[in-house]
């Protein structure tokens, strides 16, 4: 799938500073009116170039990849090169947010044509100057020569009069070939890393105003309660305190949950002043989830059919009563959450109807219209400040901490800047929704996959899945078996859920990668091999909607893997080792992840090292960043597999801190080697696509090491002892 | 309560509560915003800042402990010659992801390499194990720091 052909850019020049600056806005193809153009190259007359970034930057290097594909066209040297972060403006911008790894499909093509729209222009105008023909120049680090004459001049002294001309159609600019980049597809070091090594304010959480207060938001434990009162006289009499509210819901701001804000003139004093806070809540009719429950409900569902058909191929129950070898098993995972280290925090002023917030978040333009009805003014009067975010994974997608923040300025009648503590954190995520398969595959006497099925048990109402605790009929290997059913029945659950990392892959990969290896196990075959003739099934058809999925380019990824790590061929490993293999597609990209651990008698587990071959097409925009994004998504899909699950228990979160939410540390962490498989294929995000395999690689290859089967995560090491 | 404090080379007034963390007195009353806030228990490192040399959680060392003890945070870590090779060599590396947990990094790594000029992978386990780095860039902190190890000392600071 190809996203570059539905979108361009729309230029126009102006003088500016002695210099030029062309606005731009990237917009539908088709669409019937251009979009504002307020982003922006500027070249000064001293031949810098500043570029706005668009996107919010949540750690992914969107600010640093997407300047440079301007960059790269323009012609100029990257440390000519400054970068700007926009406000949030969709108007001028499209789409700001940071989610689904698209910035690259999306913004690959059109942003080079902005740079090489500009680069037309300057030529054009130092042609005028010459009286030469166009055709006969040519650039080279910021500066247009014209060889046959010998003369040369710098952008920044051609820049003013290039910003007269007409800007070209973008479609009618030949792009450099690949061959010529100087910029792209060389590593660049990320453009805010002087800052950070020398710890200057970046981060939301780093905002001050003048005037401000500091906020903290106690809501209610159990996910939907209410505030039927609080002791607010008792928390004012605190000295530090300049305020204390009860925040209740509003209508047209579903993010909003109800609470209690209490507002100082230092955070520490505010949460401190937290321990005083008694709040009456109602708390609600969830109060009975829990985790427990939820299992005991799956058991029961498991022994009924599925509520709801997902896909049905072939006759699978013919299938399997047919099928030399039946093997069934039951895998699950709990909810997780995000963990940003970063709390969710917000700063925001409202003023004389006007309101302005600095939103570390993924996804403004969510907020805009829920912070508008809570505070009762216009969507145009919000300005919302993109502030480089510490962590995203998902949960800076949900804009709860905007709405609160607005709404808490509004009643203190100050800048406020809202900090969450840890525990707020973890415990009013949403989470990644915990799920439960019922799987069951049939295999024919030469070890092939004949029948395959899925009853999938995850949470929602009715018909109506909770948010990412879906699953596609696509998922693999749908269609690439002749008998499948999937299926699926919900739980009903008080718990919000949401997108984390590579959303649904993220747990579905384990369960079905898992449970893959262990059919090429009981088919007595090599988990390489067996996943190779899956691939390779005559006749299998595109699966569905999403489409795309290319056979040849999963084989290709499995096969570098294999080369990689002389899959099969090295000298067997020591007593106790392992390696396991897995493969996934998603977010376009393709993956193929060899993890080796070991099980130490008591059942301690260690990750020593993790292949990944990847194949996101045929330019890597940035190999530093890519290769840092493919080796962090790895060892993300690790930390959470060894050890992380949030438990329900009354309605509520269990888990309040790092101690009982691990993060995996340096020495547990292990050594990545990342390869990217160039094919041509329009250039895929890198963002997600290397986590959701990283787990059952491992569960693989704790199954290679010690000959025991995870079917639950988090990995528990108490079932992994030697007897 | 009135405390003076030296950060970073000088000294610094700041009348606060006794038990208000340093690490809340670094960024809420001398606006150094470098030490983050990411767990408030000692869990992270996101918050570590160097008291006499020893890296330390400034969210749960209370400012009344700090006494005469030099404070140095990210902010200050670059008049350090070994601290100037850390940084450098995190930018070589383009270590950051987010960046949100690096300036605990640095001064973590700073500290194990002026104890530990040359130090094993399981010298950088030990030091770093409670510096935790939620991106997960640990490959690029380890590589880092054995590549600071090897740099020369440079007068010019990250600017």
């Amino acid at each position: 799938m190809s996203l570059e052909p539905s979108r361009r850019a729309f230029l126009k020049a102006s003088a500016a500073g002695g210099g030029m600056l062309l606005m731009f806005g990237i917009g539908e193809a088709a669409a019937q009116a251009p979009p504002a153009l307020n982003a922006y190259v500027q070249i000064a007359p001293d031949g810098l170039v500043t570029i706005m970034a668009k996107n919010p930057e949540i750690g992914q290097g969107v600010k640093t990849a997407l300047p440079m594909l301007i960059a790269e066209e323009l012609d100029v040297d990257w440390k000519d090169v400054r970068t700007e972060q926009a406000i949030s403006d969709p108007a001028a911008f499209g789409r700001q947010f940071a989610g689904g790894s698209t910035a690259t499909p999306m913004n690959y093509e059109p942003l080079r044509r902005v740079g090489a729209a500009a680069r037309q222009m300057l030529i054009a105008a130092a042609a005028n100057q010459w009286g030469v023909p166009a055709a006969e120049c040519s650039t080279m680090s910021g500066v247009i020569e014209h060889k046959a004459s010998g003369r040369r001049l710098r952008y920044g002294q051609i820049a003013a009069k290039a910003a007269a001309l007409p800007a070209p159609d973008p479609d009618s600019l030949t792009l450099k070939d690949a061959s010529a980049f100087r910029i792209i597809g060389k590593p660049q070091m990320g453009v805010d890393a002087p800052k950070i090594v020398t710890g200057q304010p970046l981060f939301g959480i780093d905002v001050t105003r003048p005037g401000m207060l500091y906020a903290v938001f106690e809501k209610c434990p159990v996910f939907g309660g209410t505030v039927s009162g609080a002791n607010l006289d008792d928390v004012r009499s605190q000295p530090a305190v300049k305020g204390a509210f009860i925040v209740k819901g509003v209508d047209g701001a579903p993010s909003l949950s109800e609470g209690v804000a209490i507002v100082a003139d230092s955070w520490w004093r505010a949460n401190q002043a937290r321990r005083r806070l008694k709040v009456d809540w109602d708390e609600g009719p969830t109060v009975g989830d829990s985790s427990d429950s939820f299992a005991v409900q799956a058991r029961t569902l498991f022994g009924q059919p599925p509520q709801l058909s997902i896909r049905t191929e072939g006759d699978v129950d013919a299938a399997f009563a047919s099928a030399a070898r039946v093997i069934e098993a039951d895998y699950a995972y709990p909810f997780v959450a995000h963990a940003s280290l970063e709390p969710q925090n917000c700063t925001a002023e409202v003023r004389g109807g006007k309101v302005e917030i600095w939103a570390p978040t993924q996804n403004p333009e969510t907020g805009r219209p829920q912070v508008a009805k809570a505070l009762g003014v216009d969507p145009s009067d919000i300005t919302i400040h993109l502030v480089r975010c510490g962590g995203g994974f998902g949960r800076r997608l949900q804009v709860d901490y905007m709405v609160e923040a607005a709404l808490i300025a509004k009643l203190a009648g100050a800048p406020v800047k809202l900090v969450w503590n840890r525990t707020d954190d973890l415990t009013h995520d949403f989470y990644r929704p915990g799920g439960f398969h019922r799987f069951k595959a049939g295999l024919a006497a030469d070890g092939k996959l004949v029948a395959f099925s899925d009853h999938f048990v995850s949470f929602g109402h009715g018909e109506r899945y909770v948010g990412s605790g879906n699953m596609d009929a696509t998922e693999f290997p749908a269609s690439f078996v002749d008998n499948l059913s999937y299926g699926a029945s919900l739980i009903p659950t008080g718990v919000p859920t949401g997108p984390l990392r590579a959303p649904r892959s993220n747990a579905l990969a384990f369960a079905f990668q898992s449970f893959l290896d262990e059919a090429a196990h009981a088919a007595g075959q090599d988990p390489l091999a067996f996943q190779l003739a899956l691939l390779t099934r005559e006749g299998a058809r595109p699966p569905g909607p999403k489409g795309g999925f290319s056979a040849e380019r999963m084989k290709g990824v499995l096969q570098h893997v294999a080369e990689m790590t002389a899959w099969g061929k090295g000298p067997p490993l020591p007593a106790g080792r392992g390696r396991g293999l897995a493969c996934y597609f998603s977010h376009l990209g393709y993956f193929a992840e060899v993890v080796e651990a070991s099980v130490a008698s008591d059942g301690q587990v260690g990750v020593h090292k993790i292949w990944i071959a990847a194949d996101v097409g045929r330019q890597i925009i940035n190999p530093s960043g890519a290769e840092t994004q493919a080796q962090g998504a790895a060892i993300d899909g690790v930390s959470v597999a060894l050890g992380q699950a949030i438990t329900i228990v009354k309605g509520r979160v269990a888990q309040t801190n790092f101690g009982d939410y691990p993060l995996l540390s340096i020495d547990r962490a292990p050594d990545v080697d990342v390869s990217f498989l160039i094919t041509d294929h329009a250039p895929t995000g890198l963002g997600e696509p290397a986590l959701p395999l990283a787990a059952p690689a491992l569960c693989n290859a704790i199954f290679a090491a010690c000959g025991k089967r995870v079917r639950s995560l988090p990995i528990d090491p108490s079932l992994l002892k030697s007897t | 309560m009135a405390f003076s404090i030296k950060v970073n080379g000088r000294a610094r007034s700041v009348d606060v509560e006794p038990d208000m963390p340093l690490l809340w007195v670094l960024r809420d009353e001398l606006d150094l915003k470098g030490p983050k806030f990411g767990c408030g228990a000692g869990f992270c490192g996101a918050c570590t800042v160097h008291m006499d040399g020893e890296p330390i959680r400034s969210c749960v060392t209370p400012v009344s402990a700090v006494g005469t003890a030099a404070i140095t945070t990210v902010e200050g870590i670059g008049d350090d010659p070994v601290g100037r090779r850390v940084q450098q060599a995190w930018l070589a590396l383009d270590v950051a992801q987010c960046g949100y947990c690096q300036g605990g990094q640095i001064l973590a790594a700073t500290a194990l390499l002026k104890a530990t000029p040359k130090p094993t992978d399981a010298d950088i386990d030990a030091a770093m194990r409670g510096n935790l780095c939620r991106c997960a860039t640990y490959v690029r902190i380890r590589a880092a720091i054995k590549a600071a190890a090897d740099l020369p000392t440079t007068d010019t600071r990250v600017a």
